[in-house]
C-alpha cells in the first residue's frame, strides 16, 4: 500500500515535470523567435504566403489556445509535420528512436556492469594502488569530451588497428531491417541471423564506449564512497564480530544498500548521457534520433526540434521514474519517507 | 551535512575575524599545497588563464588566428616551427588553440556571471523564506533540472541563430538550477543557527540576513561549485560548437577546430586531436582544482 502511494506520487510529479517541459519548449519555439511561419518559408516568401501558413499553423489564434492546441496534439502523440523530411515528426522519430535507444541501453548496461564492480574493488582496496588508478581512470572518463573520445576511438580502433567499424549500425550493402523491436542486436537474433548479431555488436561497441566513459567514472566513484560509508555502519561491524566471511559481508550486506547512490547518479547522469548521445551519434554516423535532431536544428525545422526535445525529456523523466521505483524497491526507507 | 565551513565565522563576532582569517588562510593554504593533484590543477588553470589573457604575446603566429590562408603551408605535421602542426588552410594550430582558450574562458565567465548570481539568489530566498516561495522556486528548479542541458541548448540555438552570444544564452538558461539546489540546501541548515536567530531578534532586515548573514557562509561552497562548473561549461560549449551550433568559423574555437579537423582523419590527426587535447586538459585542470578546493574548504556535498 505504501509502495503504491509512493508510486502514485512519483507518477504525479513526473506528469507535472512534463507539463512544465511542454510550456518551456512551447515558449522557446513559438514566442522567442518571432514568426515560425516566416522562418519556415524563408526570407523570400511573400506576405500573403506567410499569412496563409500562419493561419494553417494556427498562429493567428491567441497564445494560450495555441498552447492548448499544441498540448492536445502531444497527448494524441502528434508532433506535427517536419519541414526537412516532409513527413510527420512522429514517423521520423519513430524510425530513429530505436537506434538511440539501443545505444543508450547498451551504455547503461556497460556502465553498471563495469562501474559497480570496479567501485566495489576500489573500496575494498581503499587508498591502495587499485583505488588510486581507478580514481585516475574515472577522472579521465569524466573530463574527456564525448566527441573527442569518439574521435580518438575511431582513430585507434578503426584506422590504426582496423579491428572495428567506425560508422553506422550495419556494414554497407547489408539490407537488414530491424523491424521487430527496432534493436539490431535483438532483431538479428530473433531472425536467427547470428552472423549479423556479431556485426551489430561490433558496430555498437565504439559508440557505447564513447558514451559510457563519463557515466562509468561517476558510478565507479559513487559506488566506492557508498561502499565505504556502509562499511562503517554498526551492522557491518556486528557481522564482522560474528565471523561472517568477508565475501558474504561485501556482496550480501554491503552491496545492496550501496546500490542506491549509483542508481540515483545514473538517473542524474542520464541527462548528460542523452546530451552526449547527440555528439556521439554525429561522430559515428549512428542513424538515431539525436542525429536527426542535429540535422533538423541546422535546418531550423522547429516542429522536428520541439519533437526531439520533448521525446528526450520524456525519455529522461521516464528513466528517472523507473529509477525511483527501483530505488524504492531496493531501499524500503525511501518509499516510506518518500525522499531519497 | 558538512556544508558549513567552521572557519568562516558569522559576521557578528567582528573583532575575532582578522586573526581567525589569517590563521585560516594559512591552514587552508597548507592543506591545499600538500595536495599534489590540487596543485597540478591550479597550475593548469593558471596556464589556461594566461593563454587567454596574453594570447597575442604567447601565440607564435598571432597573425594566423582567423582570416589567414597559406596553401603552401597546409597540413604540415607537428614540427619545431609548428608544435601542433598546421590546419587545412595553413594556419598554425597552436596559435589557434591559444586563442581558442580565450573564447572558452569568455564563455565560462559570461555563463557563470549570469547564472551564479541568479541561482544563488533564488536558492537563498527558497531556503530562508520557505513556504510558497520555497515551493514555487524549488518546483521550477526541479522541472528545469529534468531537461538535458545540452538538448535544451541545442533547441535554443536552433531557434536563435548559432553564434557565440546565443550559445552563452542557451547554456545560461538552465545553468542556474544547480546553484539554486546547492544554496537552498545550505541555507536551510543555516537558518536555524543561532547567528541568524540573533540577527532576527536584533531586528535585522531580510536583506541584511540574506546577503550579510547567509551569503558569506555560502561563499566557499559557491567557489568550489564555480570551479567545477567552469570545466563543464567549457565541455558543453565545445560540444555545441562541435555540432556547428556554437561559435562559427573563422573565430578560433576549440570545438569547431575538432569538428573541422575530423574531416582529415586519420592521416592529418593533429588538426583535431590537438584542440581536443586542449579541451581535455582545461577541463581536467578545473576539475582537479575544484576537488582540491573542496577538500580545502571541507565542503563535501558540492558536486
Amino acid at each position: 500500500m505504501e509502495f503504491l502511494y509512493f508510486l502514485a506520487r512519483r507518477l504525479l510529479w513526473s506528469i507535472l515535470v512534463l507539463v512544465g517541459l511542454s510550456i518551456i519548449i512551447f515558449t522557446i519555439a513559438r514566442v522567442v523567435p518571432g514568426d515560425p511561419a516566416r522562418i519556415a518559408l524563408g526570407p523570400l516568401a511573400t506576405q500573403e504566403q506567410v499569412a496563409a501558413l500562419q493561419a494553417e499553423m494556427g498562429l493567428d489564434q491567441p497564445i494560450h489556445s495555441q498552447y492548448l492546441g499544441y498540448v492536445g496534439g502531444l497527448l494524441q502523440g502528434d508532433l506535427g509535420q517536419s519541414l526537412l523530411t516532409q513527413r510527420s515528426v512522429n514517423e521520423d522519430i519513430g524510425d530513429t528512436f530505436a537506434a538511440t535507444f539501443e545505444l543508450v541501453v547498451a551504455t547503461v548496461i556497460v556502465s553498471m556492469i563495469i562501474g559497480v564492480p570496479a567501485g566495489v574493488m576500489a573500496a575494498r582496496n581503499k587508498d591502495g594502488w587499485l583505488d588510486n588508478s581507478s580514481r585516475f581512470i574515472a577522472l579521465l572518463g569524466v573530463v574527456t569530451p564525448a566527441f573527442f573520445l569518439a574521435i580518438l576511438l575511431q582513430i585507434l580502433a578503426g584506422y590504426v588497428l582496423q579491428i572495428l567499424p567506425v560508422t553506422n549500425r550495419m556494414p554497407a550493402g547489408i539490407d537488414f531491417q530491424a523491424n521487430i523491436t527496432g534493436l539490431m542486436v535483438i532483431d538479428t537474433m530473433l531472425h536467427g541471423r547470428f552472423d549479423l548479431t556479431v556485426e551489430a555488436l561490433r558496430h555498437l561497441l565504439l559508440p557505447t564506449i564513447a558514451l559510457s566513459a563519463a557515466t562509468i567514472g561517476q558510478i565507479m566513484r559513487i559506488t566506492r564512497s557508498s561502499m565505504i560509508d556502509v562499511s562503517r555502519q554498526d551492522y557491518i561491524e556486528a557481522s564482522r564480530a560474528f565471523g561472517i566471511p568477508a565475501r558474504i559481508r561485501t556482496f550480501k550486506y554491503m552491496l545492496r544498500p550501496s546500490f542506491v547512490p549509483p542508481l540515483t547518479i545514473l538517473g542524474l547522469e542520464f541527462a548528460s548521457l542523452i546530451g552526449n548521445a547527440f555528439v556521439v551519434e554525429m561522430v559515428f554516423g549512428w542513424p538515431g534520433m539525436a542525429s536527426y535532431g542535429v540535422r533538423t536544428i541546422l535546418q531550423k525545422d522547429l516542429n522536428a526540434v520541439m519533437g526531439v526535445v520533448m521525446v528526450s525529456g520524456l525519455f529522461f523523466v521516464f528513466v528517472n521514474l523507473l529509477i525511483d521505483v527501483l530505488v524504492g524497491y531496493v531501499d524500503p526507507r525511501v518509499r516510506i519517507r518518500g525522499t531519497r | 551535512m558538512a556544508v558549513l565551513n567552521n572557519g568562516s565565522a558569522p559576521a557578528s563576532v567582528e573583532e575575532a575575524v582578522p586573526a581567525a582569517t589569517i590563521s585560516n588562510a594559512y591552514k587552508n593554504w597548507y592543506r591545499f599545497s600538500r595536495n599534489p593533484t590540487a596543485v597540478i590543477g591550479a597550475v593548469i588553470v593558471l596556464i589556461v588563464i594566461s593563454c587567454a589573457l596574453f594570447a597575442p604575446w604567447i601565440a607564435p603566429y598571432p597573425e594566423q588566428v582567423d582570416n589567414f590562408v597559406d596553401f603552401r603551408a597546409r597540413h604540415l605535421p607537428p614540427s619545431w616551427e609548428h608544435w601542433f602542426g598546421t590546419d587545412n588552410v595553413g594556419r598554425d594550430v597552436l596559435t589557434r588553440v591559444i586563442y581558442g582558450y580565450r573564447i572558452s574562458l569568455l564563455l565560462v565567465v559570461v555563463v557563470l556571471g549570469l547564472s551564479i548570481p541568479f541561482g544563488v539568489m533564488l536558492g537563498l530566498m527558497a531556503g530562508y523564506f520557505g513556504g510558497w516561495v520555497e515551493i514555487v522556486i524549488m518546483r521550477l528548479t526541479d522541472i528545469a533540472l529534468a531537461i538535458p542541458p545540452l538538448v535544451m541548448a541545442l533547441a535554443i540555438t536552433a531557434v536563435l541563430s548559432p553564434n557565440l552570444m546565443n550559445a552563452m544564452i542557451a547554456i545560461s538558461v538552465l545553468w542556474w538550477t544547480w546553484h539554486t539546489r546547492l544554496i537552498y540546501s545550505i541555507t536551510r541548515t543555516l537558518k536555524t543557527q543561532e547567528f541568524v536567530e540573533a540577527a532576527e531578534i536584533l531586528g535585522a532586515s531580510k536583506f541584511h540576513i540574506l546577503f550579510r548573514e547567509l551569503l558569506p557562509n555560502c561563499v566557499s561552497a559557491i567557489s568550489v561549485k564555480a570551479t567545477l562548473d567552469a570545466g563543464f561549461v567549457i565541455l558543453i560549449g565545445a560540444s555545441l560548437s562541435f555540432l556547428g551550433l556554437g561559435v562559427q568559423p573563422p573565430t578560433p574555437d576549440l570545438g569547431t577546430m575538432v569538428a573541422t579537423g575530423a574531416d582529415y582523419l586519420p592521416d592529418r590527426w593533429w588538426q583535431s586531436v590537438m584542440p581536443g587535447m586542449a579541451i581535455l586538459v582545461a577541463i581536467l585542470g578545473f576539475n582537479l582544482l575544484g576537488d582540491g578546493l573542496r577538500d580545502m574548504f571541507d565542503v563535501e556535498d558540492v558536486r
